[in-house]
């Protein structure tokens, strides 16, 4: 198990050339962890996707809705938990309201939030102050 | 979007050479797809031994080019998935959807 606490703040534009590098920063971390008894390729692999697909959707709402030009991440590994926020400060969405995927008939869309919600253990969105925050949580041991 | 089209047999051999697909290229290689389609090229196989990341946007643009050419009777196939990018394919069931082969050579000629 890992006892590690990293703690990386990240604030990029919201340009979608740059989701390369935050999910590259999520693979590195996993790197780190010596003790993970897990499949360290497989967490590589969803941690990346994860912080992808996240930074994606702030990205393209940013575009649609308000002139946003920065999204802050914040990773936080602690006491075997990773815990990912993803900042913005658009209208916000329900998460409860987002429909899980038609796999008999599967769309070109909508598959981001399934992902994210597959490969982690938590996933709130809820309002702070001005901004809003998703936050996934995965248990690491 | 770095691509590399080839033909084998009846088939335009589309060797994706970018190591990620994701929200920054995967509307690139739908349109490049889509245009092939319309060139009535419509059996198409799209190599993926370089890419050793999909996001959900990337299997988007797959499922596009899979859609359209099915719709004109042509065939879409998939080659050489790397491990992780084949358990997104099994994660959203996809892996059901599309024709995978493990490489160009094998795929049949029906």
């Amino acid at each position: 198990m890992c006892s590690e606490i990293i703690q990386v703040d990240v604030l990029i534009p919201t340009h979608t050339k740059y989701l390369d590098l935050i999910g590259s920063i999520g693979e590195r971390i996993v790197k780190e962890l010596d003790n993970y008894s897990g499949d360290k390729d497989a967490l590589a692999y969803q941690l990346n996707l994860v912080l992808t697909e996240a930074t994606a959707n702030v990205i393209k709402h940013a575009k649609d809705e308000h002139n946003e030009n920065s999204v802050r991440i914040r990773i936080h590994l602690h006491d075997n938990i990773l815990d990912i926020k993803v900042f913005d400060h658009g209208q916000g969405f329900d998460l409860n309201k987002v429909p899980e995927p038609d796999f008999e008939d599967p769309k070109e869309n909508g598959m981001g939030l399934f992902f994210i919600r597959s490969v982690m253990d938590s996933v709130t969105y809820s309002r702070v102050g001005d901004q809003n925050v998703l936050e996934i949580i995965k248990y690491l041991n | 979007m770095n691509l590399n089209l080839s033909k084998s047999n009846d088939f335009n051999v589309l060797t994706v050479l970018d190591e990620r697909i994701d929200a920054h290229n995967s509307a690139d290689l739908k349109d490049y797809i889509l245009r092939l389609i319309e060139r009535g090229e419509q059996n198409i196989i799209v190599q993926l031994e370089h890419v050793r990341f999909i996001d959900s946007s990337g299997l988007g643009a797959l499922l596009s080019g899979h859609k359209n050419t099915i719709a004109r009777s042509g065939r879409f196939v998939l080659t050489n998935i790397q491990q992780q990018v084949g358990s997104m394919f099994e994660l959203t069931r996809l892996n059901r959807v599309f024709e995978i082969y493990a490489g160009v050579s094998e795929v049949s000629n029906e």
